[in-house]
């Protein structure tokens, strides 16, 4: 059967994503001039973000119930488009620096991107399936796009046997699942038997598949490597983009399948704990500032996986109450995937060329050789580190406030001690910029240049942190709705 | 209700607006930079002044209230309002912020700018802090402080300064995380963020909690509180910061900051969680005793004037929790006066010391001796400050710790009787630290030629020393202004069920006439217990 044009509508960003993915490929031989990428890379994502709006406009499920395009789609569609533009924006540079192609990048991440759509919209789990796939193997190869490091070849290679192995366990998963209920639909598995073992057995390998994609403890063992490996703009890109969009898919399976629930919280629970421990206490011995992020990352997932214990135990109760812990998690990604652009992105251009100076030594003294940039990442920083007034303050607020909601309260209080063992490291980088004295070499180096689009993505992702750590109710109010999940 | 304009807001923002002038300055102009910081703090006290016109005398609940919605879900509010006791503390810390920009004219050379930014900026927390009526608006300020004073610390501090500045930061935060998790609990309990509401519910009995969460959710707020004030097990990060800290940094640091703690007791944990104060209340002065006579030992043992100083804060704050946890109005009062007086007393002593510090570049007592030779005004106005801070009748510090065991002893007699032997202890630290660093023998030869204080630290010191003697002969200005808001603190945290209890404690005769005569000298109506 041929699908409808109101189908079409509804996965309307995903076409013009992959629609560039396409031309750019075909481009690729015939056009030299690297400008030209860049400009239609950023048309495309710009096009497709815009394009969720239309979406969600013409809202509803599309292709038999294939994919929904409700508020909470069009939430994640944003979100996803707009991390790949500013990605873009900051990988231009980046890409001329270290003389790498250009098209290729462009098309992969345009894949990657119109992969995460499909995973934040898939109301089916083959469908699911084909958005993980198409994001994950397009990570595979940005990751190892520096051909000619070793350190961005082992991180590919890392990436993939060890992502292939997490896809296995998904997709057994929904072959089980299939199995228990007959259906691969969420809608229709939310009104199956819930007991059934093998329905509880294949959610489980669901949720270590996606549990390896947002690097829950103790899924969690290749993102340092694999951070550390990829160009920094990628790892920006795979902290904020991928994450959210299994997220996505983790909270749309978790709150319309209503089976196991209390079995699902103490999940939730441990792998919120051992997660939170595991980023924050790896991070407290890291020299490296990507290896410090990637640690920072894992913790920052088992936060967000506090609000996912809250969720689960809430569910109970029916989806009207567990609203908030809904909104925490998608408020929650909003701010992490701000901050974390924002940083990479400085942590990429005060790399320099081959990304050298990546200890934490080498920002000593950077105030005093460029306050702005210090002054940013500091904003970065305390943002992750949860302290007003920024975005991350309101995200980790309202994480708090769903698990006490949920009566969590040794939940919110582990999470209150990893935020003080997280404020340590976090410090360390800030004591290095302000308060320690640069070194020789780097004093003489002069400043590092910013170029335009780097700067473009700084002061978006700054204001963003800014604007929503003191106001906001704009994106509260959206996600707050009733009708986030449309069923 | 609302109709007070914006003071508040005014009070609040007029040194944000401050500070983001500086930044916009160029960095080398450090004269330009000074005076620009002195004014904008200067016009900040003049202003705060306006607060006395408006918060009458007598006049209980808060007043210049200013109302405004900001985030609805949850509903939270910009909600401000003062009364006789935030009144005072605004005072002093607006009062403490332009001594701080005078006291580091010279002794700050590099980075000019952004340290008197740092400083507005903990100024407005602060200041935040004291008028917020929204426990989220208040939460926001108090985790404010905590970037600029770590940054005052960590750029400006001396040797350690970076450790004294993450441990700072650390201990702070460990603390009012736990608070948040305490305030959203409250907020589950009630369904607002509204301090006033939260308390009109307490007091009719609309909240109630089981023990066990009541008692839970005080300690998430008192935790908090007794890290900053600091409470005696948890204080060990205070002599780190005060010592690595610059002079401005400490006169901060001891003048307002911990007061934000003891501030923190007397608004949120006996209004709010008045059945669990008063059972916590034994275990609490216990720790406050510890406190005052430990505080006061190690002060006597100390080689480095500076820490000598920094463990004297931790005695006299010891006698506000004390004051606090009597339950007494008189003993409240003189523990709001205590607050006020140890700022000023504790910030002098400070000055004090870094004027020293600048000049010898060290704070070991061993190094200095005989300096009342070479520097007889700086001796002086250090023996004056010292008789303050010992509680010297006629001087601020007596008033303070009058009251306090004046109201203490009223409930337990027992209590006052240990915390009076903090008075006789912090006599002999003072006086025997100032015997061996202004008299005796001159033994190094450097402190032969010291200069005498400038005309500008003859300034700032004088000034100190007006308002200590002011604080210590004019005490019923500020006593006055603080009974009704003491008050209404003892009436929400004596609900109904406290007064059957409290009439088994038997007065002694002699306690009484005590208490009638400090009600007297404090105008305050019915004093005591009903």
């Amino acid at each position: 059967m041929f699908p409808q044009a109101i189908d079409l509508h509804r996965v309307l960003p995903e076409l013009i994503w992959c629609a560039f993915g396409v031309l750019v490929m075909f481009l690729q031989p015939f056009v030299r001039s690297r400008q030209l990428f860049t400009f239609l890379a950023l048309l495309g994502s710009l096009a497709g973000t815009a394009a969720a709006t239309t979406a969600f406009l013409h809202g509803g499920p599309g292709f038999q119930g294939l994919v929904q395009s409700d508020s909470f789609t069009f939430f994640f569609r944003l979100l996803v488009g707009s991390v790949s533009f500013l990605v873009v924006l900051a990988a231009g540079p980046y890409l001329d620096r270290e003389n790498l192609p250009v098209a290729e990048f462009y098309a992969l991440l345009f894949f990657a991107t119109a992969g995460m759509g499909v995973l934040a919209s898939a109301q089916e789990l083959l469908t699911a399936f084909i958005g993980l796939e198409m994001s994950s193997i397009s990570s595979y190869v940005l990751a190892g796009y520096r051909r000619d490091s070793l350190k961005s070849s082992e991180s590919a290679m890392k990436y993939f046997l060890l992502g292939s192995f997490a896809t296995a366990f998904f997709l057994y998963g929904i072959a089980l699942v299939y199995g228990a209920t007959g259906t691969t639909v969420l809608d229709k598995m939310a009104v199956s038997d819930g007991t059934s073992t093998l329905l509880k057995l294949g959610l489980a390998l669901i949720l270590i598949g996606l549990g390896f994609k947002v690097a829950a403890a103790p899924f969690q063992v290749w993102t340092p490597d694999v951070y550390e490996g990829a160009p920094t703009p990628v790892t920006a890109l795979f902290s904020a983009g991928p994450k959210a969009a299994a997220f996505a898919l983790l909270l749309r399976i978790f709150a319309t399948v209503p089976a196991a629930t209390r079995y699902w919280f103490w999940a939730f629970w441990v792998l919120a704990a051992l997660t939170m421990f595991a980023g924050n206490l790896g991070a407290l011995v890291q020299t490296n500032m990507k290896r410090l992020l990637a640690y920072s990352s894992i913790a920052h997932a088992g936060y967000i996986l506090v609000a996912f214990a809250a969720v689960t135990s809430m569910a109970q109760g029916g989806s009207e109450e567990a609203a908030p812990a809904y909104a925490a998690v998608l408020f929650y990604l909003l701010s992490y995937a701000l901050v974390k652009l924002g940083a990479f992105t400085i942590v990429s251009q005060l790399g320099g060329t081959g990304e050298k100076n990546l200890s934490v030594d080498d920002y000593a003294g950077l105030s005093q050789r460029q306050p702005f940039v210090a002054a940013m990442l500091s904003i970065y920083l305390l943002s992750l580190l949860g302290l007003p007034v920024t975005a991350g303050f309101f995200g980790k607020f309202y994480i708090f406030k769903a698990a006490v909601n949920s009566h969590l309260i040794s939940l919110a209080v582990l999470m209150a001690i990893n935020s003080v063992i997280g404020a340590y490291y976090y410090l360390r980088v800030i004591v290095a910029m302000y308060m320690r004295e640069p070194s020789a070499e780097a004093a003489a180096a002069g400043p590092v240049p910013f170029p335009i689009g780097v700067n473009a993505v700084l002061l978006i992702t700054f204001v963003g942190t800014i604007l929503f750590g003191v106001y906001p109710n704009p994106v509260i109010n959206f996600i707050l709705r009733p009708s986030l999940l449309a069923h | 209700m609302l109709s007070g304009g914006h003071l508040l807001s005014v009070l609040i923002f007029f040194p944000v607006v401050g500070a983001a002038a500086l930044m916009m300055l160029r960095g080398d102009d450090h004269k330009f930079i000074r005076s620009i910081a002195m004014f904008v703090s200067v016009a900040e006290f003049v202003f705060s002044l306006l607060l006395l016109r408006g918060v009458p005398i007598g006049s209980s609940g808060y007043q210049l209230e200013e109302f405004a919605k900001w985030i609805t879900a949850p509903p939270i509010h910009y909600h401000l309002g003062v009364d006789g006791i935030s009144m005072f503390l605004v005072l002093l810390t607006t009062f403490l912020t332009p001594i701080s920009v005078l006291a580091s004219w010279h002794s700050i050379q590099h980075r000019v700018k952004e340290f008197f930014v740092m400083l507005l900026l903990i100024e407005v927390g602060v200041v935040g802090v004291f008028l917020s009526l929204d426990l989220f608006l208040f939460f926001l300020f108090w985790e404010l402080i905590l970037i600029p004073m770590a940054f005052l610390i960590g750029i400006w501090g001396h040797e350690r300064r970076v450790y004294a500045a993450v441990k700072f930061v650390l201990y702070t935060m460990a603390g009012s995380i736990l608070m948040l998790v305490g305030i959203i609990w409250l907020y589950n309990a009630t369904g607002t963020f509204d301090l006033p509401t939260i308390q009109q519910m307490v007091a009719n009995g609309q909240l109630v909690l089981g023990p066990r969460t009541e008692m839970l959710l005080f300690l998430a707020f008192f935790v908090a509180f007794a890290i900053k004030v600091p409470v005696f097990p948890l204080h060990t990060w205070l002599p780190d910061a005060h010592v690595e800290a610059p002079t401005a940094g400490s006169v901060m640091l001891a003048g307002v900051l911990l007061k934000l703690g003891t501030y923190g007791m007397i608004r949120f944990c006996l209004p709010l969680f008045p059945e669990a104060s008063h059972r916590a209340a034994r275990s609490v002065a216990v720790l406050a005793i510890i406190g005052i006579i430990y505080g006061a030992l190690v002060s006597m043992v100390q080689p480095n004037l500076k820490k000598l100083v920094a463990y004297s804060s931790v005695s006299h704050l010891g006698f506000v929790v004390l004051g606090i946890f009597a339950f007494h109005p008189i003993s409240i009062q003189g523990a709001v006066f205590q607050m006020l007086a140890h700022g000023v007393s504790t910030g002098a002593l400070f000055l004090l010391v870094g004027v020293l510090y600048d000049r010898r570049h060290t704070f070991e007592i061993s190094d200095f001796g005989g300096l009342s030779t070479p520097m007889p005004k700086l001796a002086a106005f250090f023996l004056f400050v010292a008789l303050s801070s010992l509680g010297l009748p006629m001087l601020n510090g007596f008033v303070g710790e009058f009251l306090i065991l004046v109201g203490t002893y009223q409930r337990h007699w027992g209590w006052a009787a240990w915390a009076a032997l903090g008075v006789i202890l912090s006599a002999c630290y003072l006086l025997w630290s100032y015997q061996r660093v202004f008299f005796g023998d001159i033994t190094r030869e450097k402190n032969r030629t010291l200069p005498d204080v400038s005309a500008r630290e003859n300034w700032v010191l004088a000034i100190m020393a007006v308002v200590i003697l002011w604080m210590g002969v004019g005490s019923p200005f500020i006593t006055r202004r603080t009974a009704a808001a003491t008050q209404t603190v003892m009436d929400q945290a004596e609900p109904q069920w406290a007064y059957e209890a409290a009439a088994q404690v038997k007065a002694k005769p002699h306690a009484k006439k005590l208490s009638s005569y400090a009600a007297q000298t404090m105008s305050l109506e019915r004093p005591g217990i009903r």
